[in-house]
């Protein structure tokens, strides 16, 4: 009898997503209900995902479908951050009139493909729900269809993801030619001896993968696709897909190619310091902040996969922690992003930042803060990020990966600082509404405290994260 | 458990700032004055009780606290001993007085800057009483954040620029030690320094270690080649903010060579002996020569903080309890006459409102009393006896002698440059003729004035003439420092025998 519990969050988010799409089909104007559901609808699923933190390890499904710490952590990170892009990003969505019914259930939809690709333990599995979330995804990128901009970001973004998706598909039929399996334990047992179909194999899901966190070389879509996407849009395409793809290349480079270490490591660790470099030195010429936050999370994407590089648990734990601050500190960011508003037009461009400090001193500090977050400055969060992930690389005497990576923080710091020059050292210019929901207020509130306080009690969420044990 | 004085010392000024960032505040900004001074002076006061609490003559580390923070992994760890005590007091101290004169000093955004000065003050306590290199680390580079801030807003024409090159020069050299103290972690299984102390570390690595934790002291010292920032820095910051530019953060450096270079890597600190020596020279003889030429009143000073600091790694390097403890003398000194003279320019900059020499000249015959106040720093900062500055060279000197004469005597030529910049730079402000009109309109220092600049020279000629209390607060622990070493050196020679 297979325990159905286990996948109780899953169905109930499918049940809900179907039952939603009728009361927005069927009730007139019923955009702002479907809204507030959705987000009252992630409530329960989160405590319903936090039912499930306790289970060890277990599998369902012919050992297709696994939930261990890991899953539950991730999941419920995936909760937490959707519920606080729905409550922060409600006032851009009215302000841009494109509040439609589909906007939420697509939200959900991508959640729950997100939520299987992170406890599949099978390609065919995996492949649903990264295809789930990616669908969902391109309409959402196109989703202000009288936007030029944000019409050609939903059609780059689904002609290189389908790329990609091809690019993974032929990886796994290759594995599943030569290891005879799609499961990951079962491939685990085979794969021991190097055979070179494999090895194609497990470097063409990389690709499909390292394109889906937007990793360097496969991160040319990432700079179009957020500036062209509704801000809110870029919020979810900055924080979600990328912890459900991270798991992913967790789950799938420990479990069932944890043998061919040697062969993926170089390739990690070459993706890493690509990433790393190339996000600190492409941002510098951006004057667009939707832009420049592209390229500062291909940097950060490269600093989470040098954890993963390392091949240890620690860095595996490390990686996971650095997911977590880095979303904390998008929320943060886009949270001061919506904020930038003025008679219903929002201002993205750096130039607008100009002395906002005079006129905006609280909402300057925010900034300050998540800025000098991002770059890894301490005592905030995004400083203890990087030094777990270089704690886990130095351990494994990966010298030459620290320190391109602690040199790319210096480069990076640069055009945060340069934000932090133009919003403190520059004249005033714009006059920004103050008015805001008490939704996006919340959000920046709590995510800049979080980057604040985080340093009191690391513990918190250290306790937590060790529990996630792959190896 | 005994009441934790120095986390208090440290979180009281975050707590103050807290206050007056979230208060609300009238348009004089009075109550964020009165908290921050209310802050500052609360502050001094406790860490003077420091100092009468303090066992002289125990080389131990006192007041330690300790807590668990990461689990397994990092204990947040305070305490201190005789070498940091006095930092405490000179960092505190001159906090109090930043505040006390940041009202003519500072015209716009006042509430922003007690900020930035109070959680700078709470940054600079941290980094002299951790005792876990990371702990360390934390505060050594969140002081960048305030820091940048005071020279990115309240500096000159510049500002930017020095800002930058101030943030991207010390985070440059920081990340190399967070690499270092990340390795010493995985080699040792701690990064508890008192233990680090006991249990020693590689003789294989500590050439290596040593020089990341060089490359990022040596950047904040700043010792030659890597000085350009401060210049800069320095002269665009707003006189409270070159005041704690020069006489705290410079000192950072000075400490964590002694504390971390010294300590922690004896082998590696003998052998980097000729280069350290080498730049420190370079530093003493060619920074006193640019400042000969100076046309800017705060960029003189400032390439003579250059030197002065070339002075203190000399001394720490000598490995002799002359050398080092002249050496925290010579910090604590310079630390009281730059921040006079910094304030003492900032006098009158605030009058002319140009930092030219060649703008000035004959100020004697207007402002008798800073004529008088200007005298007794220039003499000061060029080591006449009877003042704080010329101990500190004295027995950096007589450390040096010790080990290289020749060293010593090219330095002590450096010594005569000194005096021959400071006296040229008296000589061309404050007498000769009067050139400029504008000169003639000078007021003398007012009351607040008077008073601030008055408690420094009576500080600076005090400690002059009666330099025992300070130096027996550090001899102790110098001396148990020295021991460590010398029986390190033993160790290490006899392994390799």
């Amino acid at each position: 009898m297979i325990n159905l519990d286990l996948i109780f969050p899953e169905i109930f988010l499918s049940l809900a997503i179907l039952f939603l799409l009728m009361v927005g089909v069927f009730k007139k104007n019923s955009e702002r209900l479907v809204y507030n559901l959705s987000t009252i609808l992630f409530i329960i699923l989160l405590a319903l995902v936090l039912n499930l933190f306790s289970i060890e390890e277990k599998m369902i499904f012919n050992e297709s479908y696994k939930i261990d710490p890991l899953s539950s952590f991730m999941k419920s990170l995936i909760i937490v951050s959707a519920v606080f892009v729905m409550i922060s990003s409600f006032p851009y969505l009215k302000s841009l009139n494109i509040l439609k019914i589909e906007y939420p259930i697509l939200i959900l939809s991508s959640v729950l493909g997100m939520m299987i690709m992170i406890s599949s333990n099978d390609l065919i599995v995996f492949y649903l729900g990264l295809e789930l979330q990616s669908l969902a995804l391109y309409v959402l990128a196109a989703f202000n269809r009288d936007n030029v901009l944000s019409s050609e970001s939903g059609l780059k973004y689904f002609v290189l993801s389908a790329l990609s998706s091809g690019l993974l598909l032929y990886g796994c039929s290759l594995i599943y030619g030569f290891s005879g399996s799609t499961n990951f334990t079962y491939i685990a047992n085979t794969s021991s001896s190097i055979e070179y179909g494999v090895i194609f194999g497990l470097v063409f899901i990389i690709v499909g993968l390292a394109f889906k966190i937007s990793a360097v070389p496969f991160h040319m879509w990432a700079p179009d696709v957020y500036q062209g996407s509704p801000t809110s849009v870029t919020l979810f395409f900055a924080a979600l897909p990328k912890v459900a793809a991270l798991t992913v290349f967790i789950r799938f480079l420990y479990t069932p190619f944890i043998n061919l270490i040697d062969q993926w490591q170089t390739i990690l660790v070459f993706i890493s310091i690509a990433s790393m470099v190339f996000g600190a030195v492409a941002a510098i010429g951006q004057s667009n902040l939707k832009r420049l936050i592209a390229y500062s999370s291909i940097g950060h994407m490269g600093y989470a996969l040098a954890g993963l590089a390392s091949g240890t648990n620690q860095g595996i734990q490390s990686s996971v922690t650095y997911i977590s601050i880095y979303i904390v500190m998008t929320l943060a960011f886009f949270s001061c992003l919506f904020m930038l508003k003025k008679k219903e037009v929002f201002y993205e461009k750096i130039e607008d930042l100009s002395g906002l400090s005079t006129n905006h001193p609280i909402l300057s500090i925010a900034m300050l803060v998540v800025l000098f977050s991002l770059a890894g400055i301490p005592p905030l969060a995004g400083f203890f990020a990087k030094f777990y992930i270089f704690t886990a690389v130095i351990e494994q005497s990966m010298y030459f990966l620290a320190i391109i990576g602690l040199l790319s923080t210096v480069i990076a710091a640069f055009y945060y600082l340069r934000l932090i020059k133009i919003i403190y050292f520059d004249k005033p210019k714009e006059k920004f509404e103050t008015d805001h929901t008490v939704g996006l207020k919340f959000t920046l509130a709590i995510s800049t405290g979080i980057l604040v306080l985080y340093f009191l009690y690391p513990g918190l969420l250290n306790e937590v994260i060790s529990k996630i044990s792959i190896i | 458990m005994s009441f934790p004085i120095l986390s208090s010392l440290i979180v009281l000024p975050t707590i103050g700032a807290m206050f007056i960032l979230f208060g609300r505040s009238s348009s004089n900004y009075n109550s964020a004055k009165y908290i921050s001074l209310f802050v500052s002076l609360a502050n001094f006061i406790l860490s003077l009780y420091l100092w009468f609490a303090f066992d002289k003559n125990s080389s131990d580390f006192q007041f330690v606290e300790e807590r668990e923070w990461i689990v397994n992994f990092i204990n947040y760890k305070v305490g201190i001993d005789g070498i940091s005590i006095l930092f405490i007091i000179l960092t505190t101290f001159i906090t109090s007085l930043c505040v006390i004169s940041v009202n003519s000093t500072i015209k716009t955004r006042l509430k922003d800057f007690l900020v930035a000065i109070l959680i700078m003050e709470t940054m600079m306590i941290g980094v002299f009483c951790s005792l876990d290199l990371v702990i360390f680390y934390l505060f050594f580079e969140a002081g960048l954040i305030p820091m940048f801030l005071i020279i990115g807003i309240w500096g000159g024409e510049r500002r930017v620029y020095s800002a930058f090159k101030f943030f991207l020069y010390t985070l440059l050299g920081t990340v190399l030690m967070l690499v270092a103290i990340i390795s010493i972690y995985w080699m040792t299984g701690t990064t508890d320094v008192i233990e680090l102390y006991e249990i020693g570390i590689n003789t294989k690595y500590q050439n290596l270690l040593w020089l990341a934790f060089f490359s990022s002291f040596a950047v904040k010292t700043p010792m030659w080649p890597v000085h350009t920032w401060l210049p800069d820095a320095h002269v665009e910051a707003p006189t409270a903010g070159s005041v704690l530019l020069a006489a705290i953060l410079l000192k950072m450096a000075g400490y964590g060579f002694i504390r971390f270079s010294v300590g922690l890597f004896p082998v590696a600190s003998e052998y980097f002996v000729p280069l350290v020596f080498t730049l420190s020279l370079v530093a003493i003889i060619y920074t006193s020569l640019v400042a000969l030429m100076q046309e800017d009143m705060k960029k003189l000073i400032a390439y003579s903080s250059v030197a002065h600091m070339g002075f203190v790694t000399m001394g720490i390097f000598t490995m002799t309890p002359q050398g080092i403890e002249g050496s925290i003398f010579q910090m604590i000194s310079h630390g009281i006459i730059s921040a006079a003279l910094f304030l003492c320019v900032g006098v009158i900059y605030e009058r002319m409102h140009t930092r030219e020499i060649s703008k000035y000249g004959g100020i004697v015959s207007v402002m008798p009393r800073y004529a008088v106040v200007l005298m007794i720093f220039t003499l000061g900062s060029l080591g006449l006896p009877g003042t704080t500055g010329f101990i500190g060279e004295f027995l950096i000197l007589i450390g040096t002698f010790k080990v290289n004469f020749l060293v010593a005597t090219i330095a002590s030529l450096g010594v005569i440059l000194g005096a021959a910049y400071m006296l040229w730079l008296y000589r061309r402000v404050v007498f000769g003729e009067i050139k400029n009109m504008e000169v003639n309109k000078l007021v003398d220092l007012n009351n607040s004035e008077m008073i601030i600049l008055s408690i420094l020279a009576f500080v600076s000629i005090f400690f002059g003439f009666y330099p025992d209390p300070l130096l027996s607060s550090t001899s102790a622990s110098v001396e148990s420092l020295i021991d460590l070493f010398n029986s390190n050196l033993k160790i290490y020679a006899a392994s390799n025998l």
